[in-house]
């Protein structure tokens, strides 16, 4: 395959695809709540682009109204819930940290071609296009999975996991042009509803161990230490 | 025709030289406009290194031979590494002495000693600017490669030349690799330019500066060389760029037309970069010296993700 | 061309190392012996085998012949081919440096307590047994010249023996050279059970299942990587090298290291022959660590020999950087390429052989004239030793890689290689070598700053101690070996293309394909692809920059009078700056200690505010230590506690362990 073959529009779209990808390295390594936040929302801004330039090129109506869902809930609406949230509890000014953001970086590379590794034997051939995207979309899912593990904040986790869901709506949207409006409305209302879900656990994680330190959580399990003891 | 493409290939890298002190003078002045200040005349640079050639020549009691060498070395490595790329025409002689790989060893070899005069005099000063360069260089080494070997993949060679005439005979596409090589190699110029946030080349402020520290023993012609030396180095970055990614203009054959109309491109391309350079320097601060790594860290992000991106997303397997 | 001669050269060297350990048996009764006739003797004979060399190379066959000693029914076998007459020449080259160097230098030790007998017995042994460990052409002579090196360069390194360190450093390398022997004997026993013979020949006409194939190469690279100090079997290798004599140093870390090189590539390339992409993806990754690791270690270094030895683990690392190269290019089919990167890795051999061992004379030199290893201690040393300087300033720009000078040619290639992977059709492969080449380019930087903070902190400022205030220019035996080997930097620096035309041969003989686009374009023009892909023009850069400088030398000084004021270098408006405000070694260091922090295990104390003589103390300590050799000698121990058990003391019990052993082992073989 050569660059040369593919129409503007696909350009347009391998571009945005490496673009998300960027942002999902980027996020990685965000130290700031706030300014993960907004790399999150921009991050969706370019999914929807994505689904706007499909649409444009496979010329599939049902793709417009699906970019437009993407843009108002992914780039406005779960950042300004986001937002809210971290306002409410105080966590503007929080930062953190990762301790070897270059080692977090060179792991994310090495998803990025381990799943390159993975998705080349499974689509044929005559597909490069969008095996391409494919592995693309499985190093955001895998990046945002990182996240969650190297991230001890759990707003910081909810960035991560509601970024691996955007690498999978891009791959549904590059390799299969779209799903059915249902399934994607059902997405789009389990995305919200998990949302809704993650703020009021924020509250009572809060509540009960007085910091969203996600590490602090094995507090919770019954037996109890005996360092704990000690203190 | 040999010698015309001799003699033609004498005069470019002798524009590169004379060309050098206008753009920082651009830069200064779009710095001044941007501060509400006047700011100096565009060919101040030129009056300076005139003013510093002529003055007397200090050396340090404690400095070696090595000391008065380093300048001229230097200079002429940087020189000839700005001679070897494509100014104004493609396909010149002296681009065959070198492709990309070598030019970031002459880049090398100046700033080796570049190093080693600043740790000549035996003080405090030298030795930190030298460390200091040295760890930043160190960094902005694999960024740099990585972001030139995306492209030298892209064209199959490491010769500017050819890389370019890949990319004007490809037309216009739209590669994300060369977004992220662009990305990387500006930041990356940042970097070995010693221009804010990495370096101020305008404060003398001990603790902070590190070009500056390297060179606080020179004067006279010294200083003027190593000076002029830094900003042949800027220019030969801000060619780079612009007519690696945006190649469009420069000359591809000898006539005169083209010749002239590669020269007006290549300076219109170069008053964009600078100006966007002095909107930079104006927006930025200048880092901690520990932040560094980080920013060089995006840059061989960028870089890494260029190549993957080449290789993932524009060829496949 | 008739190969006889060379052969008879080569073993005319043999014969001329093993008369110069005769010779210095006589040292006991006049020490001069050792300065008078050894030395020169080993001079002889690395000129021999540097004629030897050259012939095999440029004649281009192979001669081999069976020599009368031996087992009977394995008499030993000798063969000169290309492969064996480039590390003859490479051997030849520095061994002549260090026989116009040694003599002045062996001169320090006539008034000490050491005994000379044994430095010059062992250096001709030494020498005599790297030759052969080159020249064999069976597995047998292999290992007994492979041991006859390993155990005369224990005795070198073992040489200042009064020290405890120098006692445990020599241990550490027995122990690891005798693990390495092992395991490269298990190596050659699994060729020699598909070949049904000990011989060379045998083992290249037979054919393995690629399974046994892989555990020989996995073999062949442990053993002979152990030998080589590549991460992380590297330990023993800053240990051992420095504490030798500085002229044994240059021959250990110049020429014993490609020995290692030179068995890897005759056991991989030559006699296994079909070669896996999965070895050379091995030998990258963990030639890259070694690079890295090697530059970053070398770069803490304070102490200039053991910096130096460092730094060997990490030329070791960029050879078996592109040794791997060539095996991916090579089990893909492109053998053009694998061509490529293997004459990348042989001119790197020679490269490091010759500025390893100038930078290690260098070193002699320094420390012969100060007594001073410690770089915290010197200062000032060019106008010292301006010769000295001079060449040392060589090596250091050779090592660091920089245009126009031979360090620069390897990379270059070794780059010119690695971006040629787009031809590959894996794309993992693809997206992993640029990956490995930007870890090149790092060591490449890392190294230019190891090499800045060496040559700025011992030949530039002020001399940091008394010894080396009062340091002294060497002799004129110590100049020339230097200036012999920075001679021969600059020229393999400025004509790529005839070297590469000479080692080319050694490629075509191991892997059946040269470059022959590499001088398509006269000897000014390297272009190792073809003159669109890249090209390179070492006398042409040398010329321009010459030119260029002289210009601007005319241009600047035309006209203006040269008035030049001395001056006090600027104070901050205090006192003049002493020595002691120097930047230092670790000083130096500091910014990228700290960036890579991680990879070092550091034990640093700050003086606090209140303390009333503050100090300040670091000491970094390699990783592997804690992850790989403790934990083995643990268990080592542990077990031999066990052991112990045994040793009940009573003669009785030993006698009844003697029957039962005999017992079982009868019962075996019947």
């Amino acid at each position: 395959m050569t660059l040369t073959v593919l129409t503007l529009l696909q350009q347009f779209v391998l571009l945005l695809a490496a673009l998300v990808l960027f942002l999902s390295f980027v996020l990685l390594a965000q130290p700031r709540l706030i300014a993960a936040i907004h790399l999150f929302a921009w991050q969706g801004a370019l999914i929807a682009a994505v689904t706007l330039t499909v649409a444009l090129a496979g010329h599939a109506h049902h793709l417009y109204f699906s970019a437009l869902l993407t843009l108002v809930l992914k780039a406005l609406l779960i950042p300004w819930m986001l937002h809210r949230l971290v306002r409410r509890l105080g966590l503007e000014r929080h930062t953190e940290a990762l301790r070897w953001p270059a080692l977090a970086m060179m792991a994310g590379v090495a998803l990025v071609i381990f799943s390159y590794w993975l998705v080349v034997p499974m689509v044929e051939q005559g597909l490069a296009f969008t095996r391409n995207i494919v592995a693309v979309s499985l190093a955001v899912v895998l990046i945002g999975l990182l996240m969650m593990v190297l991230r001890q904040q759990a707003v910081a986790q909810v960035l991560g996991f509601m970024s691996m869901e955007n690498g999978l709506f891009l791959a549904a949207v590059s390799a299969t042009a779209g799903m059915p409006l249902v399934v994607e409305l059902g997405v789009a209302f389990d995305v919200l509803v998990a949302m809704v879900l993650f703020g009021v656990f924020f509250f009572q994680i809060r509540e009960s161990i007085d910091s969203l330190d996600v590490d602090r959580l094995n507090r919770l399990t019954e037996t109890v230490d005996n360092e704990d003891l000690i203190q | 025709m040999i010698i015309v493409t001799w003699l033609i290939a004498f005069i470019q890298a002798l524009l590169i030289a004379a060309l050098a002190p206008l753009l920082i003078g651009w830069v200064r002045k779009v710095k001044a406009w941007l501060q509400n200040r006047r700011g100096p005349s565009l060919l101040q640079p030129y009056a300076d290194l005139r003013k510093l050639l002529v003055k007397e020549i200090r050396v340090p009691h404690t400095a070696s031979p090595l000391f008065r060498a380093s300048p001229y070395i230097v200079f002429v490595a940087i020189w000839l590494a700005a001679a070897t790329i494509p100014l104004v025409a493609l396909d010149l002689p002296t681009s065959r002495i070198a492709d990309i790989i070598v030019l970031v060893g002459l880049l090398a070899l100046a700033r080796f000693f570049l190093a080693l005069a600043g740790m000549d005099a035996g003080t405090a000063f030298g030795g930190m600017g030298a460390s200091r360069e040295m760890l930043i260089s160190a960094l902005a080494e694999p960024a740099m490669l990585v972001a030139v070997f995306t492209l030298a993949m892209t064209a199959h060679s490491t010769s500017l030349v050819s890389v370019i005439d890949h990319h004007l005979t490809d037309g216009f596409l739209l590669r994300p690799s060369y977004l992220f090589a662009l990305g990387a190699l500006l930041l990356v110029a940042l970097a070995e330019c010693g221009r804010i946030p990495v370096d101020n080349p305008a404060t003398h402020l001990e603790l902070t500066m590190i070009h500056e520290a390297m060179l606080l023993e020179y004067a006279g012609r010294h200083l003027a060389l190593m000076e002029w030396a830094a900003w042949i180095k800027l220019l030969l970055y801000g060619v780079i760029i612009a007519n690696l990614f945006f190649p469009w203009g420069v000359a591809q054959d000898f006539s005169p037309l083209a010749l002239g109309l590669g020269l007006a491109a290549v300076l219109f391309k170069l008053m964009i970069l600078g100006a966007v350079l002095a909107v930079s320097e104006t927006a930025l601060a200048k880092m901690r010296l520990f932040r560094v790594p980080a920013f060089l860290n995006l840059a061989l992000l960028l870089a890494l993700l260029g190549l993957l991106s080449h290789v993932i997303l524009e060829v496949g397997a | 061309m008739n190969m006889t001669p060379a052969l008879l050269l080569a073993g005319l060297a043999v014969l001329l190392a093993l008369g110069s350990s005769a010779v210095s048996l006589l040292a006991s009764r006049d020490p001069s012996v050792l300065r008078r006739v050894a030395m020169p003797l080993i001079g002889l004979s690395g000129l021999a085998a540097l004629a030897a060399g050259l012939w095999a190379l440029i004649a281009g066959g192979d001669i081999s012949t069976t020599l009368p000693f031996g087992l009977p029914w394995m008499p030993w076998q000798v063969r000169l081919d290309a492969l064996s007459g480039f590390f003859l020449m490479t051997i030849g080259l520095v061994v002549c440096a260090v026989g116009i160097y040694g003599p002045s230098y062996v001169r320090g030790f006539e008034h000490g307590r050491e005994s000379l007998t044994a430095l010059g017995g062992f250096t001709g042994l030494f020498l005599a047994g790297m030759l052969l460990v080159v020249l064999a052409n069976d597995a047998f002579l292999f290992m007994v010249a492979w041991e006859l090196m390993s155990l005369s360069s224990y005795f070198l390194v073992a040489f200042q023996h009064e020290n405890a360190a120098n006692r445990r450093a020599a241990f550490l390398y027995l122990l690891m050279a005798h693990v390495g022997g092992l395991t490269i004997l298990l190596g050659f026993g699994v060729l020699s059970g598909f070949g049904h013979s000990f011989a060379f020949d045998a083992m290249r006409e037979a054919i393995l299942s690629p399974g046994w194939a892989s555990v020989a190469f996995a073999l062949a690279f442990v053993g002979f990587g152990m030998k080589a100090g590549l991460v992380p079997l590297h330990a023993w290798l800053p240990e051992a090298h420095p504490v030798a004599p500085s002229h044994i140093s240059a021959l250990m870390s110049g020429v014993m290291l490609k020995v290692a090189v030179y068995g890897f590539i005759r056991v991989v390339f030559d006699l296994i022959g079909q070669v896996q992409w999965q070895w050379g993806v091995t030998l990258m990754v963990i030639g890259s660590l070694s690079a890295l690791v090697g530059v970053l270690f070398a770069l803490m270094q304070t102490d200039l020999k053991r910096l130096l030895a460092y730094s060997s683990v990490e030329n070791l690392g960029i050879i078996f950087i592109a040794l791997g190269l060539a095996l991916v290019f090579l089990s893909t089919g492109h053998a053009l390429l694998g061509a490529l990167a293997f004459v990348a890795a042989l001119y790197h051999v020679i490269n490091h052989a010759l500025f390893k061992s100038l930078l290690f004379l260098g070193a002699g030199a320094i420390l012969h004239s100060s007594h001073e290893r410690d770089l915290e201690q010197m200062g000032g040393l060019l106008r010292r030793m301006p010769w000295t300087g001079a060449f040392f300033l060589i090596g250091c720009l050779s090592i660091s890689a920089l245009p126009p000078f031979n360090g620069f040619v390897s990379e270059w290639l070794i780059f010119q290689s690695a971006l040629q992977a787009w031809q590959l059709e894996s794309g993992v492969l693809r997206s992993l070598i640029p990956i490995a080449s930007a870890v090149l380019a790092l060591t490449g930087a890392l190294v230019a700053a190891t090499f800045v903070k060496v040559y700025g902190v011992a030949f530039l400022g002020q001399a940091r101690s008394r010894h080396v205030r009062h340091a002294r220019q060497g002799t004129f035996g110590m100049r020339a070996g230097q200036g012999f080997l920075a001679g021969l930097c600059v020229l393999f620096g400025v004509l790529p293309t005839q070297v590469i035309m000479l080692i080319d041969g050694v490629s075509v003989q191991i892997l059946g394909t040269g470059l022959p686009q590499a001088s398509a374009h006269g000897w000014l023009w390297l272009t190792p692809i073809s003159s669109e892909t890249a090209s390179y023009s070492a006398p042409l850069t040398i010329l321009l920059l010459t030119l260029v400088a002289g210009f601007a030398f005319w241009w600047f000084l035309r006209g203006v009078p040269r008035r030049i004021r001395r001056s006090d270098p600027w104070d901050c408006g205090f006192a003049p700056p002493t020595p002691g405000m120097q930047y230092t070694a670790t000083a130096f260091a500091q910014p990228i200690r700290r960036v890579f922090g991680p990879l070092f295990e550091i034990d640093e104390a700050r003086p606090a505010h209140a303390d009333g003589e503050p100090r300040y103390r670091l000491k970094l300590t390699d990783r592997t230590w804690g992850l790989l050799y403790l934990p083995v000698a643990r268990a080592v121990e542990s077990a031999s506690r066990r052991v112990v058990r045994l040793q009940s003391g009573n003669v009785r019990t030993y006698l009844g362990w003697t029957l039962a052993t005999l017992l079982v082992l009868l019962w075996i073989i019947s």
